[in-house]
């Protein structure tokens, strides 16, 4: 058994540490937030640049055959910088349905598009009353010819408004919660019959609600009919990638917590010095070493083809983020007072994302339980 | 990274099970898994088929009697005992005193002492804490007065965990009272046989009789029961608190616990229906497997990079979270347990193993359950409480 990282992998978060560091500061991180875009071209070239688009896709499709691991280390440090970029969308989730559900031929025309950082990709399945299942599927697949035509409503689509193409979960037949019935397509934002509407979340990241009015699917991957098994392993996929995220988040939120009650003097001294205040500091980082340990034990279990054990793990490891991150969130800005309220200092925006993790692909509840119906952890 | 077992691992955890399936005696197992208290015998007869089979303190070094086991190895050696269940070893000998005895004693306590701890032909315990030194153990006031060949020794020993059985004691003694409370402390090995050493129960919360009062008057020990330096042992007390990295999750424990849980919460009904199968009791349930299963990977976490490194005496920012977080757990797993129970938590029931021949009130797994929630009140107070360890940690590890 062996936690440490291989000298490729310390080299590739070195470097990746360094440019977001040096290109990617606080300032510069407002100044991309307040664009008319909101994430930085720029910074999403470099990112490709150095390689992380293709990372994660096998040598033979086109990638540099990077694991789940190398998959982490990137996460955690866009974490850490409160990346704006859409690599959740396009490369997690994206990535995940391209190596998931999609046939070598599909991947042949998409990965080298995806790994130079020229297509973007979302994935939508949420839908209005779907609330975090993704069995709940109203969006139909009517039968075109040879292909599938998509008419329904996509909500809260994270990286939905500036992706190039979107995975969209739709359904031949059946009721809404049916499990059977299910397929996962890829259509191109500009084709005809999309309409979407970009906005920013709490976070500052981007989501689109998306209608489709007969839209024509460009490729149907994996079975129209039963496609929900591959979409729930790309889903596992994304919350472990999360995981690994929020490891880079509450890094942050410990690390300048602990700073400020060093600095920060009432009383003639450094709070720091007030036991209460060291309490809390040290729940927040129990809870984030234990954050990180069941980040590990996911990565461990994402590429698992055992969608039993996965799901447990995952479940496991979101309830244990969703739970640690408010812990980290809350008593950072709570140790910071005031000034932890302000847009102006760092720790408040680490605690929305935070809060924002913990809604996306299922919330603490939600996957607390998904894990009770599976009968816990240990059975 | 890589967090599977290697193959030699795994046919070293099978090799582990295989021999306490083939070798724990029936009626010690039958007693483990109720969840009762180990007793003098189960330990001694157990130790020594460990002992015999060399694996009587697996983690110290070959020359005194180890295995030359690797970090690794001894933890899953520990897990399997307790997942088993099996008795774990007394740490008062293999833990606390042996490695203190090997690292800093001379010779001759090394070749009386070492294989009696391995044997169990001599039961330790501890005497650290008094009355007044709880958390603040340095300010000690049992004081050891030099007298020719002998100190001379006078105070009070608390929390003395199983000390009616014990054959020896090591203690912290005052030795000076110049400089910091903690430059004048010494580690005294006392024969519990002394004249001037007087046991008295304390009766705990549970009922039951693991801790005890020792009051020293006027003990006469020899002059070679001093381990190490005078007025060192503070030093050597510290190491023998921080040496304990590969065990003090307690992981298997509390995995043991949620298989009973699983099991008997499969056997009470709630609203018609096996415990098992209610939802809030399913969320409870997984909420600590949860963490346990975090905890096991931070306990792994430290094990290895112990492996890779060796354990450098340094406070590790993982380690240091174990006591907290094994605590809690352990205590929410008892908790749960007693839940399991429902109404049947409520007797006071006389075990058959105290003697009583009356019948259980309900079913005969409930006795233990309350009993043993209180009981486990104690673990996020010994060994320094919660709040010290949060203490040590904003000091040692955030630099507050």
């Amino acid at each position: 058994m062996d936690f440490d990282l291989t000298e490729e992998q310390s080299m590739l978060k070195e470097a990746l540490q360094r440019l977001l560091r040096d290109k990617y500061d606080f300032d510069t991180r407002n100044k991309v937030l307040a664009s008319s875009e909101g994430w930085s071209t720029g910074m999403w070239d470099q990112l490709a640049e150095m390689g992380l688009m293709a990372l994660p896709f096998a040598e033979e499709d086109g990638g540099l055959g990077g694991g789940m691991v190398d998959q982490m280390i990137v996460m955690e440090e866009l974490g850490r910088a409160l990346s704006l970029e859409p690599f959740f969308g396009t490369i997690v989730l994206g990535g995940a349905a391209l190596r998931i559900a999609c046939t070598p031929e599909q991947r042949a025309e998409l990965v080298p598009q995806v790994a130079e950082g020229s297509l973007k990709l979302a994935l939508a399945h949420t839908e209005r009353h779907s609330r975090f299942d993704l069995h709940h599927v109203e969006t139909s697949a009517t039968r075109d010819g040879e292909g599938y035509k998509l008419s329904g409503e996509k909500s809260v689509v994270l990286d939905g408004d500036s992706a190039d193409k979107i995975f969209v979960t739709a359904r031949t037949g059946g009721s809404a919660r049916d499990r059977q019935g299910i397929g996962l397509y890829l259509i191109d934002a500009g084709s005809d019959g999309v309409t979407r509407r970009g906005y920013a979340n709490q976070d500052g990241r981007r989501s689109a609600e998306i209608v489709l009015e007969n839209v024509r699917a460009e490729a149907v991957c994996g079975d129209p009919e039963n496609a929900l098994p591959a979409v729930e392993w790309i889903a596992d996929q994304g919350i472990a990638a999360l995981c690994a995220e929020s490891i880079g988040v509450m890094s942050v939120l410990h690390e300048t917590t602990t700073e400020y009650l060093k600095e920060r003097k009432q009383f003639g001294v450094p709070i720091g010095a007030f036991q209460v205040l060291q309490h809390k500091a040290v729940d927040m980082f129990v809870s984030l070493e234990q954050a990180r340990s069941i980040t590990m034990y996911a990565a461990m279990m994402a590429d698992s083809d055992d969608a039993v054990e996965r799901s447990r793990a995952m479940a496991a490891a979101k309830i244990e983020i969703g739970r640690g991150g408010r812990v980290c969130g809350e008593n950072a800005v709570q140790l910071h007072g005031g000034v932890g309220m302000t847009m102006e200092f760092a720790v408040g925006h680490y605690f929305k994302r935070m809060t924002m993790i913990d809604k996306t692909l299922g919330d603490t509840d939600h996957h607390m339980e998904r894990l009770a119906e599976m009968g816990g952890l240990f059975e | 990274m890589d967090l599977r077992f290697t193959e030699e691992e795994l046919a070293f955890r099978d090799e582990v099970r295989a021999f306490i399936s083939e070798n724990l005696p029936e009626d010690i197992l039958s007693r483990t898994r109720a969840g009762e208290y180990a007793n003098k015998d189960d330990m001694i007869r157990w130790t020594r088929i460990l002992n015999e089979k060399g694996w009587g303190a697996p983690h110290w070094p070959e020359e005194y009697g180890g295995t030359g086991w690797g970090p690794m190895k001894q933890y899953i050696y520990l897990e399997e005992l307790q997942k088993f269940p099996a008795p774990s070893p007394l740490p008062f000998g293999t833990n606390m005193v042996g490695p203190v005895i090997y690292t800093f004693g001379n010779e001759a306590q090394k070749a009386h002492y070492l294989p009696r701890i391995l044997n169990l032909d001599d039961w330790w315990c501890q005497g650290f804490s008094e009355p007044g030194s709880g958390s603040d153990l340095a300010s000690l006031k049992t004081k050891a007065v030099r007298d020719g060949d002998h100190y001379v020794v006078n105070g009070q020993k608390t929390w003395t965990t199983l000390a009616q059985f014990a054959d020896w004691i090591f203690c912290l003694v005052r030795t000076s009272s110049e400089g910091k409370k903690q430059e004048g402390i010494s580690f005294l090995l006392i024969d519990m046989n002394d004249p001037g050493i007087e046991v008295r129960p304390i009766v705990t919360i549970d009922g039951g009789r693991e801790i005890n009062e020792v009051f020293l008057t006027d003990v006469r020990v020899p002059v070679e029961n001093l381990v190490g330096e005078e007025n060192r042992g503070w030093d050597y007390a510290k190491f023998l608190l921080g040496s304990e990295r590969t065990n003090i999750a307690r992981v298997g424990y509390s995995k043991q616990r949620i298989a009973r849980i699983r099991e008997l919460a499969a056997k009470e009904t709630s609203r018609g229906q096996p415990l098992i199968e209610d939802r809030k009791f399913r969320e409870k349930l997984a909420s600590i497997e949860i963490e346990l299963k975090a905890l096991e990977m931070t306990q792994l976490r430290v094990v290895a990079a112990d492996a890779k490194r060796g354990n450098t005496g340094r406070p590790d920012p993982a380690s240091s979270i174990l006591k907290i977080k094994g605590s809690e757990i352990q205590q929410a797993t008892t908790s749960l347990l007693m839940d399991v129970m429902g109404p049947y938590a409520m007797p006071l029931q006389h075990l058959a193993e105290e003697g009583s021949n009356e019948p259980p009130v309900g079913p005969d797994y409930a006795g233990h359950a309350a009993p043993g929630y209180f009981n486990y009140r104690k673990v996020s107070i010994y060994g320094g409480t919660n709040e010290i360890q949060k203490n040590i940690i904003a000091k040692a590890v955030l630099g507050l």
